[in-house]
């Protein structure tokens, strides 16, 4: 038998039909859904006067247009509130599980898929959010959909897709101290540009790759979006499975055992061949910033803005940002930081990011939040102390929700502000209009809260 | 459910020379709010064509009146960023019905093709000189044959050809949809869920 890719294995046993002329019919496992880019989903159901056909394969939670504090009153603003009640009016009309504001299973879709078990290795994964490709941290073909196709997987549990292009990033040696799965994928990023990946599915391996927690991985999976790929996955391993069996809904399955001996084969062969591989080093990889308006604008922390292309888009980008080629970022003053989102909004982030703050004071001056990515992380975050340790140090434990990641609620940041911010996007206007986002770790983002300013971490970390 | 079918198109063009626009500069997040599809163009490309005191910028493309048309021409790597499809009911609820470039990301160019919005896919250095050329000449028309799979600038231009895939271009020129396709295969699909459990 030739040798076959993860990505092709899994690819391959779920097309239903290859249509003449190049698309497939490819059978979803798996489908999530959130209030923003559902609802005209549904309508078009209603205007064929067609059913849900798959309902249970379904998910829905409210994420994207939630306020984070105050969330047991109604929601204040009018569209927002109307969003998040269609979601819940059309969950309920369709039969589909919803996890709605306030429920304990709540949070960003992309963190409670997989810490609620419905993300397991080998799945087909779509969700109507581009970050989907966070799901392939556990082995699976997780990718963002349009509104018009969550309207075919709502309506026949499929989707037509073009096969994407393989390509297989190794990350060989290991990272240095202060240097987090954050600043590995921002790395790779700044290496290959935002485009970079365009038309490939990408499979992340390598020792410093497996040698990643569940939670790291998913950082690095859910920004392979960012280089373009379609989606980021990872072979399932024993760390995968030590996950997996944490979570009560998975270890209790009367087929867990036969799922993992299935899932044995998720891995891709020797030999199997990929259009496109690229090795990087980790060793070489330092705590990670950017400096401009798309996510492949990036540097080590404490290098130099370069001259750039001499394009237009490289001028206009550093201008909106303020800055100029040849300047360091370094010391430069903070206004914002934002810990949060499905990139960095899970407990090893708010953990990472206590660790630093711990002991020491909130920068006067620096307005911060820090938001949970789910109910659960939120509740994690109380039991361990993490809340209360924030607290002491001058921060406030949010309510969970994508917040500021895409600033559709209150949490905006103020035009011509700084934001250190742990999410995944730096487009002009992300967090707000104006906004001046510089996309860091968890970590970076903690050295930054405590001295007001752009600091290396490593300098901060005493162990 | 049928649409408006996409055949030939002769306009004049919009230029936009900037690289990675982003789905966050075609419609911001926060006009994302609404539950239609409707109304949307109102805010293509909002914080550029207004300042923050809701003035009209008047160096933005889309507000000189000199620059009309159903085409949109582009910088590469157009639609990078989100999966938000509200970005091609902005642009299509504007009034175009094509968006030109040398590069397009993924997602937007399947929420495009879902959608009858066509994205042509024509080499840099032709796009280039199509950028150039509006920018210097606004009446400058163009052709776009989907039959034929190409592009050109009237009267005479060398036509350039651009790819689309065959059952996208198929479903474009009659005006159908993926889910009538789909729906009119669902007995294949229950029988692969059948087979899937046996399996198991
Ligand atoms: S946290 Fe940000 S990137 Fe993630 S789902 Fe929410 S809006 Fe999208």
């Amino acid at each position: 038998m030739t040798p076959k890719t993860l990505f092709d294995k899994i690819w391959d046993s779920h097309v239903i039909r290859s249509i003449e002329g190049g698309p497939e019919v490819l059978y979803i496992d798996q489908h999530y859904i959130h209030e923003v880019t559902s609802p005209q989903a549904f309508d078009g159901l209603r205007a064929r006067g067609i059913p849900v056909f798959r309902p249970n394969k379904t998910l829905a939670t409210a994420d994207h247009n939630i306020p984070t504090i105050d969330q047991h009153l109604p929601i204040r603003d009018e569209l927002s509130r109307n969003q998040v009640n269609r979601l819940a009016e059309n969950c309920r009309e369709y039969n589909i599980e919803y996890f709605g504001l306030n429920h304990p299973k709540n949070g960003i879709v992309h963190v409670i898929g997989p810490e609620l078990g419905y993300t397991l290795p080998g799945m087909t994964i779509v969700c109507g959010d581009s970050h989907t490709s966070t799901h392939g941290a556990f082995g699976t073909i997780a990718f963002g959909i349009g509104t018009s196709e969550v309207e075919m997987v709502l309506a026949t549990q499929c989707i037509i897709q073009t096969r994407p292009k393989t390509m297989r990033i190794k990350v060989n040696g290991r990272r240095g101290k202060g240097v987090t799965a954050k600043d590995m994928i921002l790395y790779i990023i700044s290496q290959i540009s935002s485009g970079g990946a365009t038309g490939y599915f990408v499979e992340f391996a390598g020792p410093a790759v497996t040698a990643l927690s569940m939670d790291e991985r998913m950082t690095v999976c859910n920004m392979s979006i960012e280089m373009g790929a379609r989606g980021g996955l990872i072979a399932p391993d024993h760390t995968t499975y030590e996950y997996l069996n944490k979570i009560p809904a998975v270890e209790s399955r009367p087929d867990f055992k036969s799922m993992l001996l299935r899932w044995r084969i998720l891995k891709s062969d020797e030999g199997a061949v990929f259009d496109r591989e690229l090795e990087f080093d980790a060793s070489k990889i330092k705590p990670m910033i950017t400096f401009g308006t798309n996510p492949g604008m990036g540097m080590g922390i404490d290098e130099t803005i370069p001259e750039g292309d001499n394009t237009s888009s490289f001028s206009k980008s550093l201008e909106y940002m303020g800055i100029r080629p040849g300047m360091k970022l370094l010391g430069h003053p903070v206004d914002y930081v934002f810990v949060g989102s499905c990139t960095n909004g899970r407990i090893d982030d708010l953990r990472s990011f206590v660790k630093m703050v711990k002991g020491r004071k909130k920068a006067p001056g620096i307005t911060a939040l820090i938001v949970p990515g789910s109910k659960r992380v939120e509740q994690q975050a109380i039991n361990e102390g993490i809340a209360e340790a924030l607290k002491l140090a001058g921060f406030e434990l949010r309510q969970p929700g994508c917040s500021s990641c895409l600033a559709m609620n209150d949490d905006k940041i103020p035009a011509g502000k700084y934001a250190i911010s742990t999410s995944n996007r730096n487009f002009e206007g992300r967090q707000g209009p104006g906004a001046r986002t510089i996309l860091a770790s968890p970590l970076t983002a903690a050295a930054a809260a405590v001295t007001g300013r752009i600091t290396d971490p490593r300098e901060l970390l005493n162990d | 459910m049928k649409r408006d079918k996409f055949d030939i198109l002769e306009s004049t063009c919009v230029p936009l020379p900037l690289e990675n626009v982003d789905t966050d500069q075609i419609i911001p997040a926060r006009f994302l709010s609404s539950t239609s599809r409707a109304g949307f163009g109102e805010n293509l490309f909002r914080d550029w064509r207004f300042d923050k005191s809701g003035n009209r910028n008047n160096d933005f493309v889309l507000n000189n009146p000199s620059f009309k048309g159903e085409v949109l021409v582009a910088g590469k790597n157009f639609g990078c960023g989100s999966s938000r499809e509200h970005a091609v009911w902005a642009i299509s609820d504007y009034g175009f019905r094509a968006v030109v470039s040398s590069f397009f990301a993924d997602i937007f160019r399947n929420n495009a093709l879902n959608n009858g919005l066509l994205p042509v896919v024509v080499p840099e250095n032709y796009l280039n000189y199509l950028l150039d050329k509006i920018g210097r000449e606004p009446e400058t028309r163009v052709k776009i044959d989907l039959e034929k799979q190409s592009f050109s600038v009237l009267p005479d231009g060398e036509p350039v050809r651009f790819e689309i895939n065959p059952y996208k271009k198929e479903c474009l020129l009659k005006g159908l949809d993926d889910v009538d396709y789909l729906l009119n295969i669902k007995e294949m699909i229950t029988a692969y869920e059948f087979r899937n459990t046996l399996k198991r």
